[in-house]
């Protein structure tokens, strides 16, 4: 008997078997019962009626589709602001840049509600009205460094002899960053986009301390319906988030692994 | 010449605004104003009151529970993801596939969704929420990040070292501990990092896993304070010395490195 378990151990694949059954039961699980709890009521029978109030309570709706495009233009200024700070950091020296990145990623260790409130007091301090301006900034402020990080990973992997191959070949700087440098950088882009679009759309608290309670995203409406106790709803709207994230993660197939890498912030 | 004059400045200008509110906080440290902004002359009783307790026992009753809950659930994550990390390596190309993307479900669900998936799961098996809850939730979204920084550093290493061990008598348990272990102590050591900075950092998934006992880590804490209106002053102090710790750690960590490259 002991025999046989010291085999069945000594089979180092089997090692993966206490993660599968920890992600079917804490992640797999889960995501069925979101799926289930979207088409039950209250009392556990099948139903349509959650989906249904979709359409004939537009609120949750319209503040889905607002927060997609709050999230669209974070991402998109997110993108514009980054892209050149990543690309000039690869170009410099690899000592002195890599203790820019970590300045640049140090902020995220004080924690997002109390720089949140600081960027408050600022925009009080130089008499900024809050509002969606504020709130694009401070979601710029939160992101930026999530876009910053994996453009700059994958920039400063990039082979130096394409680059040159493409200068050789008669290409001008500027062909050379459009036809070489900018298509190499995209599967960066593409795993910024997924650590920012997303966790935008679903951010709450930053939204409401940014504009005073005057914007919510979707993220608040869905904390209010779990919070409300209207699970059944709530787990509707979620839902709808998953399929986001189905779509976004189809997008970028083969980015995947390229996303989870750029997770070694360290 | 000016290229790189411009393309310093901007980078600067970017970091200023970055830490513009860093320092706000840092310099409102240094005065004892309830509110955020206001100056009352320079004084060090904030963070004099963080040590002494007493009137904010809650708030490091609150920092405790953080580094506690970050501890344990690093410390889980670190042995079930590099276990699971070993596995994936020894699976067959396509279960390695499967698995790899089943690892990334919870590092691209927003943690929103990861909340409320697992808020359902313990209410519908009626399991009360409270320690046990968050440290499972906290392992849950950090074991994948241990995983991937585990799985390079096998890939990395060369698979004859191990069966070499075991041609020459090693026991399986022998040659993990002595061939395997060391070659991916890098990997389990960043791993363990990140999955604590993950877990200190959560608020979403810890909010909707906590239950209503009474249990507050620092997020929750500063939530329910914002939400009350300002944050507790001590706070202020508080997030100075953890910023200043970090940046500490942060700069000799990286001046070990180049050492070690030169």
């Amino acid at each position: 008997m002991q025999r046989k378990v010291l085999t069945f151990l000594g089979r180092r694949r089997n090692w993966t078997i206490p993660y599968v059954l920890f992600l079917a039961f804490f992640v797999l699980v889960p995501m069925a019962l979101i799926v289930f709890y979207a088409f039950t009521n209250a009392e556990g029978s099948f139903t349509f009626a959650n989906i249904q109030k979709f359409w004939i309570h537009p609120e949750a709706m319209n503040t889905f589709l607002y927060s997609v495009v709050v999230a669209l233009i974070t991402t998109f200024l997110c993108i514009l602001i980054g892209y050149p700070a990543a690309y000039i950091l690869s170009k410099m020296e690899a000592r002195r840049a890599k203790l820019l990145v970590i300045l640049f990623i140090l902020p995220m260790w004080i924690n997002f509600l109390i720089r949140t409130l600081a960027t408050v007091a600022l925009f009080d301090f130089f008499k900024i009205p809050l509002g969606e301006g504020a709130l694009l900034f401070g979601m710029v402020y939160n992101f930026l460094p999530f876009m910053i990080y994996p453009i700059y990973n994958i920039l400063q992997k990039t082979d130096q002899s394409l680059i040159e191959a493409a200068q050789d070949l008669g290409a001008n700087p500027r062909q050379v960053f459009l036809k070489t440098v900018f298509p190499l950088s995209i599967p960066g882009i593409a795993s910024g986009i997924i650590m920012v679009f997303m966790p935008v759309i679903s951010t709450f608290a930053i939204a409401e301390l940014l504009t005073i309670n005057n914007i919510k995203l979707f993220g608040t409406t869905l904390q209010e319906n779990i919070y409300n106790g209207t699970w059944n709803y709530g787990a509707a709207l979620s839902l709808l988030m998953l399929l986001l994230i189905g779509l976004t993660a189809m997008l970028n197939r083969g980015g995947n692994s390229k996303a989870a890498e750029e997770g070694n912030l360290i | 010449m000016i290229k790189r004059i411009l393309s310093g400045s901007y980078l600067g200008i970017l970091l200023l605004m970055l830490y513009a509110p860093i320092l706000i906080i840092i310099i409102f440290s240094f005065t004892e104003a309830k509110v955020l902004g206001n100056w009352t002359g320079f004084s060090l009783k904030l963070y004099a009151s963080i040590f002494h307790g007493g009137v904010h026992h809650s708030l490091t009753n609150a920092l405790w529970n953080t580094l506690i809950i970050g501890l344990i659930a690093a410390a889980a994550s670190t042995v079930l993801g590099t276990m699971a990390a070993i596995g994936i390596y020894n699976l067959m190309p396509r279960s390695q596939k499967a698995m790899q993307m089943v690892n990334t479900i919870p590092i691209l669900n927003p943690d929103i969704i990861t909340a409320i998936s697992l808020f359902l799961l313990f209410v519908s098996l009626g399991i009360s929420q409270g320690y046990t809850t968050v440290i499972l939730a906290h392992i849950t979204f950090c074991t994948p990040y241990v995983v991937l920084s585990v799985l390079p550093r096998l890939r990395r290493m060369n698979p004859n070292l191990y069966e070499a061990a075991l041609d020459l008598g090693a026991t399986p348990f022998l040659a993990v501990r002595k061939i395997l272990l060391p070659e991916l102590k890098p990997g389990m050591i960043s791993g363990f990092i990140l999955a604590f900075t993950l877990s200190i950092d959560d608020f979403v998934v810890t909010l909707f896993t906590i239950g209503n006992e009474g249990l507050e880590t620092l997020s929750t804490y500063i939530y329910a304070d914002a939400r009350k209106g300002g944050l507790t002053p001590e706070l202020r102090p508080l997030s100075a010395i953890i910023f200043i710790l970090v940046l500490v750690l942060l700069l000799v960590i990286n001046q070990r490195a180049a050492k070690k490259k030169l």
